[in-house]
This record gives structure tokens, sequence and C-alpha cells, in this order.
């Protein structure tokens, strides 16, 4: 169906369905209950689960097929978010032209940006994507403030022209809005003592996310997608067989990149301000992060990292060592304090050291990311029915 | 012609610093063809052993002063040094106020250690890896390392002040026939250029002169082949990875007192370095030096008033824009060796 085969199908259906009853799955405590804490269904949350999904399926396109590994991703992020504040200052809060120029800017961004770095390959190229990404940041910060905004970065304001959207009445703040829709309007389910919050703004990124996922599935089962592939495990070869393996290259890092931009556009929607930090180089360090974690190469990989990434980034984050001793009340006073030392650490304002211990397991013992990891799990455990193991690995694989 | 000669003073002990970095990660890369990402946290990694070092001198125990009151007139509690009654006080306040040069003696066994325990416990077993996955794993690692020091000293930068004889500036420009006070330069950072000129010299000197540098050449131009000899050109790898994580941290020890050390100085460091390492040549020595030596002293003469005035922000990009148009016209960096990660 829609040109997948049934495998894929099946895999969109699902991640379709995660996305849309997100608001229970990702809040399964009840409100006031100790592990409420761990509730991941507010709206904001799920927005930048989604919106870093885009952005990280976008790098894997590049990444996960080509093999190059851009350092700079987070240029073309800023850029769109850059285009799409604009559209809404000077022609409509209406989300749709937003997204669609911060798409186009980026990708015409990538495309001058892919063509000079993809002369070189391996480390050459993450040091001049690297490069290019610090000098947008720092033009965006210094000399660039009228476009940017510089420090401040960018809000759209009463007084800007909009020339599409009727004059807002006095007092009022410009929101972004579907056709009058409100990004921040809500509906609330209360069902006993859980509490659904179902996002306008939420709904509407997740049901980008399901387009461009459903792209990237078709890119990589397309020729294209085996181009790019060839590319990855033996570009010499391919170059030898009489293949320029440029055109393909370079096709992948716009399309990469016009994946950042749409989220960055999508970003905007959500939250109406852009900064320049949103293209320092850690941001791009970030998506590199997501997409290994999750499992570079695979479909829904990079999804799963981001989403993990993020749920540390918001949740864990917030774990005090208050909340810890009320944990393990339960223990011996001695034993408690113990505990609670010895994990502190890894959580809370340390929930970087998580991450870096994590990612370095996944790099050393996981190459393919977590899907991986998932897939060795289900193989263990099937692994007692003889024969069926090999067909069963066969057919768990997402991709490659 | 001053405020030139100015800028390249200013650009010295920057690109002091990024010399000696890429100096190391050349270093690294020539011998184990690694890339090293956490270069950068073993330059911090320096920085707070200076920071420690001066913790532990600064150590003391209260004593209760007779001789004196405080405002509410019971006797004054004054803290001690434990190294006053070590060494009396005199000599104590000179150890405590050259507590960042000390540090050197004090960080070259810890960042060996570092260095060893990181190449023998994981680089080794990313040598057959893709040069993306050592990308990788030591950018992991760099956030780690980072981390374990934000745990212990906090994210706020510590300052760590220069030997009180070091803290005033320089006239040049009353040296060199120039009006009094037009070229001031501050004592550390010419101290600062000094000790990695030193540095420079005693590790090209330690290549080109020792039998043990003689085969570490060796073994950057034909591993297999002094292999075959019967050398044990691993263990001597190793070594040189500790080196380098010793000349990484020794500029990291000395620029304490330039900019206060803070967690993430590291990974700012790092992908200059970076920069600096490809624009002068993956696993040239020399390359590395002279670039980050023109890097620094161009980033310096690009934030003059008279360039920014012509070219606004030019000081912000100048190094990513040299690195570009070097990298596109000259794919193998100033003084690259031929071969060296072509593809």
């Amino acid at each position: 169906m829609f040109g997948l085969n049934k495998k894929d199908f099946t895999l969109l259906l699902i991640v379709a369905g995660l996305t849309m009853f997100a608001p229970f799955l990702l809040n399964p405590f009840p409100e006031g209950s100790a592990m409420a804490q761990f509730n991941a269904g507010y709206p904001d949350l799920m927005q930048r689960f989604v919106i870093f999904g885009i952005f990280a399926i976008g790098f894997n396109i590049l990444f996960g097929l080509t093999g190059y590994l851009s350092f700079g991703h987070a240029a073309f992020l800023g850029v769109g978010s850059y285009a799409a504040i604009w559209m809404m200052k000077l022609l409509t809060m209406n989300v749709i032209p937003a997204m669609i120029m911060a798409v186009i800017v980026a990708g015409v961004f990538a495309l001058l940006v892919g063509f000079i770095s993809l002369r070189r390959s391996g480390i050459y190229f993450s040091i001049l994507t690297l490069a290019f990404a610090q000098m947008s940041y720092a033009l965006a910060y210094s000399v660039l403030t009228p476009i940017t905004g510089g420090e401040t970065g960018l809000q759209p304001k009463m007084a800007d022209p909009r020339i599409l959207d009727a004059a807002l009445t006095e007092g009022a703040t410009p929101r972004a809005n579907l056709f009058g829709l409100s990004m921040t309007s809500s509906y609330e389910l209360e069902v006993g003592n859980w509490l659904f919050t179902f996002n306008a703004g939420y709904y509407i990124a997740a049901v980008v996310m399901l387009l461009a996922f459903y792209l990237s599935i078709r890119i990589f089962r397309s020729p294209f997608g085996m181009m790019l592939r060839a590319v990855k495990s033996n570009q010499q070869r391919m170059n030898y067989t009489g293949l320029n393996s440029r055109p393909y290259t370079l096709a992948a890092f716009v399309i990469s990149g016009m994946y950042a931009g749409l989220a960055g556009g999508l970003m905007v929607a959500m939250d109406t301000q852009v900064g320049p930090e949103r293209m320092f180089w850690t941001a791009s360090g970030e998506v590199v992060l997501m997409t290994i974690l999750g499992g570079a190469g695979t479909l829904i990989g990079p999804v799963l990292g981001a989403g993990l990434i993020k749920y540390m980034e918001n949740i864990i984050s917030k774990i005090n060592s208050g909340i810890l001793h009320e944990w393990f009340a339960f223990l011996p006073d001695g034993l408690e304090d113990l505990i609670v030392t010895l994990i502190y650490p890894f959580i809370g304002k340390g929930w970087h050291l998580t991450l870096g211990i994590v990612f370095m397991l996944v790099v050393i013992f996981l190459p393919g990311g977590l899907v991986q990891g998932g897939q060795k799990i289900a193989a263990w455990v099937r692994g007692g029915k003889a024969g069926s193991r090999d067909k069963a690995s066969k057919s768990t694989k997402p991709a490659e | 012609m001053d405020a030139i000669i100015l800028q390249i003073l200013n650009g010295l002990d920057k690109g002091s610093a990024y010399a000696l970095i890429a100096l190391g990660l050349t270093l690294i890369f020539g011998t184990l063809g690694v890339v090293n990402f956490a270069h950068g946290a073993l330059f911090m990694i320096g920085a707070f052993c200076a920071v420690t070092l001066s913790r532990i001198l600064t150590l003391s125990h209260t004593v209760i002063d007779e001789t004196k009151t405080d405002f509410l007139g019971n006797p004054l509690k004054v803290d001690v040094p434990y190294i006053y009654d070590i060494f009396g006080q005199a000599t104590g306040d000179v150890i405590i106020d050259w507590a960042v040069p000390l540090s050197i003696l004090f960080a070259i066994p810890v960042m060996v250690g570092v260095g060893v325990i990181m190449e023998r416990g994981l680089i080794k077993h990313f040598y057959k890896r893709p040069h993306a996955d050592q990308i990788l794993v030591t950018f992991g690692l760099a956030i780690v390392l980072q981390e374990v020091i934000k745990y212990f000293y906090g994210a706020n930068p510590i300052p760590t002040p220069a030997p009180s004889a070091f803290t005033g500036s320089f006239d040049f420009g009353a040296m060199l026939g120039f009006d009094p006070n037009t070229i001031i330069y501050p004592y550390w950072r010419l101290v600062y250029f000094a000790f990695a000129a030193i540095i420079i010299g005693a590790v090209f000197a330690f290549l080109q002169f020792t039998t043990f540098g003689m085969v570490v050449r060796a073994g950057m131009a034909d591993r297999e082949t002094v292999g075959l000899l019967g050398i044990n050109i691993d263990k001597r790898f190793t070594i040189m990875f500790g080196l380098a994580a010793a000349v990484a941290g020794l500029a990291g020890v000395m620029y304490t007192p330039i900019n206060s050390p803070n967690y993430h100085m590291g990974m700012d460091f790092l992908v200059l370095s970076f920069v600096v390492v490809v624009v002068g040549g993956m696993g040239s020595l020399p390359g590395a030096v002279l670039a980050g030596f023109l890097l620094g002293i161009l980033e310096s003469i690009a934030s003059m008033t008279q360039v920014l005035d012509v070219l606004p922000g030019l000081n912000q990009i100048i190094i990513y824009l040299v690195a570009i148009i070097i990298l596109l016209t000259r794919p193998r960096g100033l003084m690259g060796r031929k071969g060296v990660m072509e593809e």
C-alpha cells in the first residue's frame, strides 16, 4: 500500500499509531502519583519528540545511507527557523507558508554547502560542514544581526507588516496558527486520575513527521537509496563502473538539509522565536548522537534516538536528590544515602554523563544502535526455536 | 605598524595553544591513525590539574591566633595551609604563588597515565573500525570526561592566577622605539609562548634525535615492516599517545592564568584545533605547528578595527574561511604528506 511492501507498511502503521496515541501512551502514570514525573505526555515535549524525529530522519538519509558524517547539520535547522520566522513577520502567522519557506531556504543553503563540502570525504567532509555551520553561527550572532536579531533572536511583533493577516487588535499577541486553528489550543480529557492533553500543534507536527517518515521509507527502498548505499559500501567500485557519485551524494545532502529546515520551521511554528544558539555545533552533535544511538541506517532508529535523548533531557534531568531519597526511603538510612550518592551523579544535572556513557557503549558494542540491540534480544528470545532464527533476524531487520 | 605588531603578539599565545593541541592530535593521528575527538578534553583535564594542585597546596587547618581578636572580641581563627607547617610561611607562600608552573610536574605523570589508560582501555579496540566510529566513540568519551570534571569542580570558571612575578605587562613599544604603552603585552603570555616553543622543540628533538623517536618515525611511515623487524611498535605508539596527552595537558596547565578553566573549554578548543590540523595537513607535525600559529595570528589581525570596518565580522569566521579555502585548493593541507587520509 502507498507503494510500500507489507513490512514497511506495517512499520508505518505502527509509527502512525504510536504518534497518534502518544498523549495516552506517554502518560501512563496517574496525576499526583510518585511516578507522574515520568509522564512525557505534555504538548511541549511531545512536539520536541516529533520535531527532532524529523531532524534525525533527515540526518539519517545522509549519514545512514551514504556514510558521510556531517557535523554541521544544525546550520540548516537554524536557517530554516530564520526563514520561517521571517515568513511569519512579513506574510502571515499561518504555519504552512512558514514551513514551505523553511524547507526551500534550507534546501538552497544545503545545496551551496553541499556543493563545496562534498568535494572531500571522510574527516575532511566533517570538518568542512562543521566550519560552515560555525561560520553561520558566528555570522548570525554578529554581522547578520539585522536579519537574525543577533543574540536576542527574533519574535513576531505587533508592528510587523504581515500583509496577508488582518490587523491585530490592540494588545493581542500574534500566534502561530493553521487557518485560524492556534498551535497552542488543546483539548484536555480527564479520565479518572489521568489527564490527557491533545494539542493542535503536536498533531500538525506529528502528521508532518509521518509524511517525512513515509518519504524516507520511499527513499530507502528506491533505486536512488540503493545508489546511496553503494556510495557507503564502496565508492571506488561505484566510480569504476562509470557512475559519478557526486550527484547522488549532493541530492542526499540537500534532502537531509531540507528535512532539517522542515524541523526548524516546525520549531518556529510551535514556539515562535529563534536564536542563533540553535546553530551551534553542539546542536549538530546532538543530532549525530540521536541517530547513532537509535541506529544509523535503520528506518525507525533515528526517531527512537531522538525520543530517548529528548526524554532524558526533559525528564531524567529533573530528578534531584530529594526525589531519589524519597524513592529509596524504604531502605535503611545508611544504605539509602549510599545508593543515592552512587546514583546521583548520573541523573538530574548529570544526565549528560549518562548520555555520554550510553552513547559510548552503543558505539562500542552496538554499531547498529538500539535497533540492533532490539534485534539481538529478539533473536535471543526466539533462539530456542531452531531453524527459525535466521529467517526471523532477516525479517525483523528494518533496513540494510 | 604598531597595531599590527600588537595583533601578531596577541595571536601568538592563542596560536601556541592551537599549535600544542594540534601537535598532539597529529601525533596520535600519525602514529595510531586515530582521529581523537577527546583531545580537547585532555587539554581541559590538564587545566584542571593546575586547579587541583593549587587546591591541594592551599589545603588548610584552622588555628586559633591568641594575639588577635575578631570583631566580637573572641580569639581570631586563622586558616593555615598545611604547606606552612612543612616549609614555613615564606617558602609556603612562594610555593602557593607558583602553583601553576609547579602543576607542570604534577600534570605530566597524570596526563601520561590518562593517555595510556585511554589508549589501552578504549582506543586500542578501534584501530580496525572506520574513522567515523573513532570520531563517535572519542566524542562520547569527551562528553563523559567533561561531565565528570563538571561533577567534581562545578560548572563555573575557576580563576587560577599566574605567579605574581608574571602579573604585569611588558612594554614592547618602548623596546622597539615606538611610543611607550602602545604595544604592551602581559608577561604570562610571553611565558606561554616560550613554553609552547620549548615543548614543540622538545617533541621534535625527541622524534628526531633519539633512537626511540627514530623507531616511532619509522613506524609512522610503515608500521608493518617495523613490526616485522621484531620491534614492539604497539608499545611505543602507546607511549606516544601518552606523550600527546601530556602535550595537550601541559598546554592546558599553562593556559589557566590566561582563561579561567571551565569544563567545556576543551570542546571550544577542539573544534578549532581540528580545523588547524586539517589546514596544516593530516599527519604532518610541522604543518600542525605552522597552521596553529598562522591561524592564531590571522585571527587576531582580523579582529583589528581597521579590518572590521571593511569586512565586519571577519574575526569570527576567518579560521573557518581559511580552512575551507585551503581544503578546496590544497586538499592535503599546507604540509600534508602524500597518501594520508586522502580517500
